[in-house]
């Protein structure tokens, strides 16, 4: 079996064998995998190599259906009536209505995937906009990383220029994965260690009905989050870096913890900084507070938009009561 | 091999007793193999932190108490409504009496609330995104006070720059009076925050808020008067000593002449003094002269020294009682209790000096208990080398 990550819940596949999910959970499904999904991806590897023996090679195959008939949930019915016995009754009646709210939260959640920009994001910042904003201006020649050196235009008397070409591309992929996680009611974490800018990304984060962490990072935030928060606290689902350094010049914790996590991050990159652990690397000038004024503008922008397109979507498909109009007031 | 297979998997899922009778229902008639030693058993449980109880635990048990109330209520005949805590606690002392010394391991019944540790409520609502923007820093009321104080600064700042930008800047204004209060203490504003508050972060604390008070425009009236108050919430008021101290009245007898009564004490000696007003200075001790009830020079000057100190000794009688101790401490009992009189007659400025001689102060100095193993308090036994 393949070691791919996992995209489902642990306990979504052992509900595919009856009783063995009734009875018993482990403590790794005790938490929703998709929560920890390190922790379904380890366990799974293991399993996959103790599932050997006649039992074993059953369950195996079993498992492998499961998991790509969960990936897959149109095609649960078929992955389950090859099953037999081991399968949770498959014909379980659903009311029409709840078929019916299911379908439109596919439709809700599939169509964003089909358009390029269906948030119109490009549409937000020009190549001018980022030069105003000094966007372009990076340290100097001895500050560089290696890593950074495809990201350069050039060096000019001895301070690094970054290629707006490519931050404008990069940016436009970064806001569009925020958008899309926006859209879907993930939780984003807004991470900066400039005290300079830190009440700024507080307030944006606010004002987006986000989450910021521009404070001291205890180190068990992410990686022993049940014991620091209490069990069941669901993790971001994205963090924002907009500095990836902290107050020595070292990257931010939160970088690899994130990366150690599974968690997806963007991150604003400056010419000393490593641009590898980050999903989505942006670079870009960190320090200036025009440019940083103008990130938190356009991450705030996004973030509204998605979660308005959202609101839209849920009206548009009739699962969401139209709020009441407000009173009118003499 | 099945068996080696289901041991191993016992193994991985390991803790969980319950997880042999799932194999034996999958594997359909696998003997129990799993045997592990108690080692395995055995939990942190200091780890687990304090136990835990849920919401729907404490409401439960509050509807108990309730009911429970209005049955003993009835037990004693009294009025199931108007049944305060002091009825029950009255009422279970008399059902269960007690002759135990420990005052917590009586019988007990008290609101849940007072029996079961506070909780913190779960910060996070049914679809997991929780409640305050800044729960994953970990002391999210502690640093959105931060958040709030930088936001004043900021606030304060820019509209001095507008000012100063139209030339209205007036160089007047004063900062915050802050002359009689103090800044709370570490413990306070854990108290307020509710949360761990480290040194370091009160020290950050103390920094910004010195910085906002600092500000110019910080105590002006206007909008910026709500900073004033606002700030004024995190500082203590500091009494002035002297003003605390009790002063006896004045009282006018049959004749109109004033007098003041006052008690004192000194070791185990209680005294009570009279001091009247327009007489010549006599000092009565228990009915005899001073100078036949103290005949040692010492307690003499010890009882005057309070009139002296005062230049009241021509002016006043003393008339004074004294019982217990020896004739030092009674001697001191009178000296505090003529101090005490003596308020009564003067003024706020000697009061405060009399105050500062150290003849308000009660001396508290009193018999130290003898230990057992030693001679006396601190002598011990003789050390013998062998």
């Amino acid at each position: 079996m393949s070691q791919r990550s996992v995209a489902c819940t642990g306990a979504q596949v052992l509900r595919h064998f009856g009783d063995l999910a009734d009875q018993w959970q482990p403590d790794w499904a005790r938490f929703p995998a998709q929560f920890y999904p390190i922790w379904q991806h380890r366990h799974w590897q293991r399993c996959d190599l103790l599932w050997v023996g006649t039992l074993a090679s059953m369950a195996a195959r079993v498992l492998t259906k499961g998991i790509w008939a969960l990936c897959n949930p149109r095609f649960v019915p078929v992955g389950c009536s090859s099953h037999g016995h081991l399968s949770v009754a498959a014909a379980q009646i659903k009311s029409p209505q709840i078929q019916a709210d299911i379908n439109a939260t596919d439709k809700i959640l599939s169509q964003p995937l089909e358009t390029e920009d269906f948030f119109r994001l490009s549409e937000l910042f020009s190549l001018k906009d980022l030069f105003d904003a000094r966007v372009h201006l990076g340290h100097k020649k001895g500050c560089r990383h290696r890593l950074m050196q495809p990201y350069l235009f050039g060096c000019r008397l001895d301070q690094d220029i970054i290629d707006l070409d490519q931050t404008v591309e990069h940016l436009r992929l970064a806001l569009n994965f925020t958008a899309h996680v926006a859209y879907r009611g993930g939780i984003i974490l807004f991470v900066s260690r400039r005290r300079q800018f830190s009440h700024l990304v507080e307030s944006t984060a606010r004002d987006c009905g986000e989450y910021a962490h521009t404070r001291y990072w205890q180190g068990g935030l992410l990686t022993n989050a049940p014991i620091q928060y209490g069990p069941g606290v669901r993790l971001p689902d994205l963090v924002v870096f907009l500095s990836t350094l902290n107050n020595v010049f070292q990257q931010h914790v939160g970088v690899r913890d994130a990366a150690k996590m599974n968690i997806p991050t963007v991150g604003m990159v400056d010419t000393n900084c490593n641009p590898s652990l980050l999903t989505y690397p942006v670079p870009g000038n960190d320090d200036t507070p025009l440019a940083m004024e103008l990130y938190c503008r356009l991450f705030k922008i996004t973030v509204n938009r998605a979660k308005d397109k959202r609101q839209q979507m849920e009206l548009l498909h009739g699962l969401m009561t139209p709020p009441p109009p407000p009173t009118q007031s003499s | 091999m099945a068996a080696s297979c289901a041991r191993t998997v016992g193994s991985l899922f390991g803790k969980c007793g319950t997880c042999s009778s799932n194999i034996n229902t999958i594997t359909s008639r696998l003997s129990r193999q799993i045997c592990s030693s108690s080692a395995l058993h055995r939990k942190n449980l200091a780890a687990a932190g304090p136990e835990k109880f849920t919401v729907e635990f404490i409401q439960k048990q509050v509807e108990e108490f309730n009911i429970g109330k209005r049955h003993l209520a009835n037990m004693m005949g009294e009025d199931t409504e108007n049944f305060t805590q002091e009825d029950i606690d009255r009422s279970i002392a008399y059902l269960f009496p007690s002759g135990l010394f420990e005052k917590r391991a009586r019988p007990l019944m008290k609101h849940p609330e007072e029996i079961f540790p506070r909780q913190r409520a779960v910060q996070w609502g049914e679809d997991g995104r929780p409640f305050h923007f800044l729960f994953y820093t970990g002391k999210q009321s502690y640093y959105s006070l931060m958040h709030e104080i930088y936001a004043k600064i900021q606030g304060l700042e820019r509209q001095q720059d507008r000012l100063r930008a139209k030339g209205l800047l007036s160089s007047d204004a004063k900062p915050l009076s802050l002359g009689s209060s103090r800044w709370i203490i570490k413990e306070e504003l854990e108290g307020i925050v509710m949360e761990t508050v480290t040194d370091h972060d009160y020290q950050r604390f103390l920094q910004l808020m010195e910085r906002l008070a600092g500000l110019p425009q910080a105590g002006a009236e206007g909008a910026e008067g709500g900073e004033g108050v606002w700030v004024l919430r995190f500082r203590q008021q500091l009494e002035a000593q002297a003003s605390r101290q009790a002063v006896a009245a004045l009282q006018a007898d049959a004749q109109g002449r004033a007098f003041s009564t006052a008690e004192g004490r000194r070791k185990t000696s209680n005294s009570s003094v009279v001091l009247r007003d327009g007489g010549s200075g006599r000092a009565t001790v228990n009915g005899s002269e001073l100078l036949s009830y103290f005949p040692v020079f010492q307690d003499r000057e010890q009882v005057m020294f309070p009139l002296q100190f005062a230049g009241v000794l021509g002016r006043l009688d003393v008339e004074a009682q004294v019982s217990g101790g020896g004739r030092s401490s009674q001697a001191g009992a009178v000296r505090l209790a003529i101090s005490r009189a003596l308020l009564g007659f003067l003024s706020e400025r000697e009061m405060e000096n009399m105050r500062q001689a150290g003849l308000l102060t009660p001396d508290p100095r009193v018999r130290e208990r003898d230990k057992p193993g030693q001679e006396g308090a601190r002598r011990k036994f003789t050390w013998k080398k062998r």
